[in-house]
């Protein structure tokens, strides 16, 4: 099962690598990362997304919970979070196709951020499955390249 | 505010924090600082260095003498081959939960990553065995530093930190200031006991028919002997204590059972296993305790106490989780306990019973043989040494580990001193130098096997050198004796490079290069008086080897395969049943 970690860290040297290390020790593989500044100065927010099990979660979260660089740790939950990523995406696009993969630009909100005579660089800022539909729609066409940042994440605003 | 060198920085740090002794060997990135030892010790410092003939041994002196003392133990090494030969102690620290500061040098911070001469990555070559680790590249840095390693070292549950410092950070100048406090913000381990935990502690250890107190190395390193003490008699509960948690509660006592496990008392597995709740104390459910997770204590409710939150539930599910340190929380154990108690409880007195005929049933044995059997010299040595007045067995790893488990008596905590977790052969001899060093008028005695003295006996020289005499027993019966007896039991009695016989090494010369005094028993005849003269040389300031020649077809018993439950206990004699085992 997949689950999207927000860890709030001192900015100190190693601090990734010993989060990091507490997935590779049990072979599970970091699905994306993403790392930045916060609020507070000296204070960075690493969003991470992990296939792993249950139990095995909860054991790390633990630990990482420990590390003396970590400030706090939480599970950000589909329901109780904003999650966004931005991907960009060379796409073949040859003149006759190209008025498809507009459209479908159009569909999903994704921009035109570069253009040459056979291929499109979209740019596309969304909810990470967004990424994936979209991504999913214009493969046939030949994506030649392609980058996304990881997800990142926050609790939602307090309705009350 | 003074003026100094860096180097002399860690000096005064390490007198800020109380160090009488530190343990370690010089080398080019770490000079400096052994420069401003020197100048210290001229001047007048009491800081004593006690120099290992290897980093590894100074690093298991540290831990011995942490474990001796309960205070910080402190190891000091250089770069690259220094650092990693210190790799060994830091796991075995991890594992134990042993308070440990290390300092390593590094090359200057203007070399770091070009592979400069005796190079190595430090903080990251230990990253997954160390509670914290910091690279010092700036003197200012170092007072802080320094103090926030110890501070992390100790604090919720201890363990190793390491701190590499760099060539030019040793040599720089800064104005000294010892910090008053450190400035750790993510570094909160628990301090409150949950009072409705403790609530439903107490009521469910009142409700319980077949209660049982499980108890690890936490309760030493969390000096909390004396409130379990309290409440076993409050109580009437029996306690099992695990290899690193052995002393934690007096042996003598009628209410210890004895000591779980793979090679436990047949007694111990059986009270643990059937019992109905189960009072987890600064333990981790240890594979070489559960065997079988699922067939572990399959009816018993778990309280667990544990000041690490990442241990409650990890292998099994505890119904009350207490996080917190075990001393206040044991307190405040006793006092629910004491509201909650009506007069003239008389506690379990049935399971007692039980438990008592478990004993009388399933006793440890042996029997004698032609050779000397290894038990009968741990039998004597526990018989010559009762009465003393204070005395710190450490141990190696393996089947003398074992029987010294099964036939010493420790009737106080920090008495026993054996590479739990790690399993670290050839820990004994250098832990008790470092025991020696933190408790000089203890008597420290090393149980011993052929295979560990041959990776750490150097270490006897440093005991002769520093004035820390110990007592080496020698168990040797020729053999990687654990490794020897399962190929013996499982691996069809294909004795694959575990045979130690020969000529050589001749141990008794081995000890007397080292300038200890050696004696050589082959016989029952010789063990008292051999004992005896040994107590009597350690006890005028010498370092004794007591190379005891033993069978090497002894195996030690009882004992429950890997990964079977007690149930599968293999009972001494029973070899058919081993062959069943090993069939399934």
């Amino acid at each position: 099962m997949k689950h999207t970690l927000s860890v709030l860290v001192e900015d100190k040297p190693g601090a990734l690598s010993r989060i990091s290390n507490l997935f590779a020790r049990r072979g599970y593989n970091i699905e994306s990362l993403a790392v930045g500044q916060t609020e507070r100065e000296g204070v960075s927010r690493i969003t991470l997304r992990v296939d792993c099990a249950e139990h095995s979660l909860e054991q790390i979260t633990k630990q990482i919970h420990k590390l003396v660089n970590v400030l706090r740790i939480t599970e950000l939950t589909p329901d109780d979070a904003v999650e966004r990523e931005i991907a960009l995406f060379t796409v073949a696009a040859p003149p006759e196709r190209r008025g498809e993969l507009m459209a479908f630009a159009d569909h999903y909100g994704a921009r035109v951020s570069d253009l040459g005579p056979q291929e499109i660089v979209f740019e596309m800022v969304g909810h990470p499955e967004d990424l994936d539909s979209f991504e999913e729609l214009v493969r046939p066409y030949g994506i030649k390249e392609m980058v996304r940042t990881g997800r990142i994440g926050l609790s939602r605003a307090v309705r009350h | 505010m003074t003026r100094m060198t860096g180097a002399d920085a860690i000096i005064r740090s390490l007198e800020a924090e109380g160090v009488d002794v530190c343990f370690g060997v010089p080398g080019g990135m770490i000079i400096d600082t052994y420069d401003a030892l020197y100048r210290a010790q001229a001047n007048g410092s009491k800081l004593r260095h006690v120099l290992a003939r290897h980093e590894q041994g100074a690093g298991h002196m540290a831990e011995g003498y942490a474990r001796a003392s309960g205070k910080v133990g402190v190891a000091i090494a250089t770069s690259g081959p220094g650092a990693t030969n210190l790799i060994t102690a830091i796991a075995d620290a991890w594992m134990d939960s042993t308070p440990l500061v290390c300092i390593t040098g590094q090359v200057p911070s203007t070399k770091i990553g070009t592979d400069a001469f005796q190079e190595t990555n430090a903080t990251g070559i230990t990253l997954p065995i160390v509670k914290h680790s910091w690279l010092v590249q700036k003197a200012s840095e170092i007072p802080a530093t320094i103090k926030a390693a110890f501070h992390v070292a100790q604090t919720g549950r201890s363990g190793p930190v390491l701190v590499d410092i760099t060539k030019d950070a040793q040599i720089a100048e800064l104005d000294f200031k010892y910090p008053d406090h450190v400035d750790l913000p993510g570094w909160n381990p628990p301090r409150k006991v949950n009072h409705r935990q403790i609530m439903a502690a107490a009521k469910a250890i009142l409700e319980a028919d077949k209660p049982i107190f499980y108890v690890g190395g936490g309760i030493i390193n969390g000096e909390a002997s004396a409130e379990l003490l309290e409440l076993a008699e409050l109580t009437n509960i029996p306690v099992v204590t695990t290899l690193t948690g052995k002393g934690g509660f007096p042996e003598s006592h009628p209410l210890y059972v004895g000591v779980p496990g793979m090679h436990g008392m047949k007694y111990s597995n059986l009270a643990l296993n059937r019992a109905d709740l189960v009072i987890a104390v600064g333990t981790r459910f240890d594979d070489r305790v559960t065997g079988n997770v699922s067939a572990f204590a399959p009816n018993a409710k778990v309280i667990h106490f544990e000041v690490d939150a990442a241990e409650i539930g990890k292998i099994r599910e505890a119904q009350i989780p207490i996080c917190a340190p075990l001393q206040p929380a044991l307190v405040r154990l006793l006092a629910e306990l004491r509201k909650q108690m009506s007069e003239g409880r008389e506690g379990p007195t049935d399971w007692l019973d039980k438990i008592a005929a478990w004993k009388e049933e399933f006793p440890l044995r042996y029997e004698l043989g032609d050779m000397l059997k290894p038990q009968q010299v741990l039998e004597a040595v526990r018989d010559v040494t009762e009465g003393l007045g204070d005395v710190v067995w450490t141990t190696g790893v393996g089947q003398h580990q074992m029987w010294a488990m099964q036939y010493l008596v420790c009737d106080r905590p920090r008495s026993f001193i054996t590479s739990g977790g790690l399993g670290t052969m050839g820990f004994g001899i250098p832990a008790a130098v470092g025991a020696k060093a933190a408790r000089p008028d203890a008597t420290v005695i090393c149980i011993d096997g052929d295979g560990c003295f041959q990776m750490t006996s150097k270490e006897l020289t440093t005991a002769t050198l520093h004035g820390l005499p110990i007592i080496v027993v020698l168990i040797r019966n020729g053999y990687l004796g654990m490794v020897r007896q399962w190929q013996e039991m499982f691996y069809g009695e294909r004795y694959s490079q575990t045979d130690l016989t020969g000529p050589i090494p001749d141990y008794a010369k081995m000890a007397e290069a080292f300038g200890a005094v050696a004696m050589t028993v082959t016989n029952a005849g010789e063990l008292d008086a051999a004992l005896e003269r040994a107590l009597a040389e350690n006890a005028a300031g010498r370092s004794v080897l007591v190379d005891a020649v033993c069978d090497p077809q002894e195996k030690v018993f009882p004992m429950i395969p890997a990964g079977a439950s007690a149930a599968d206990t293999i009972e001494y004699g029973s070899h058919e049943k081993a062959k069943e085992v090993e069939a399934r």
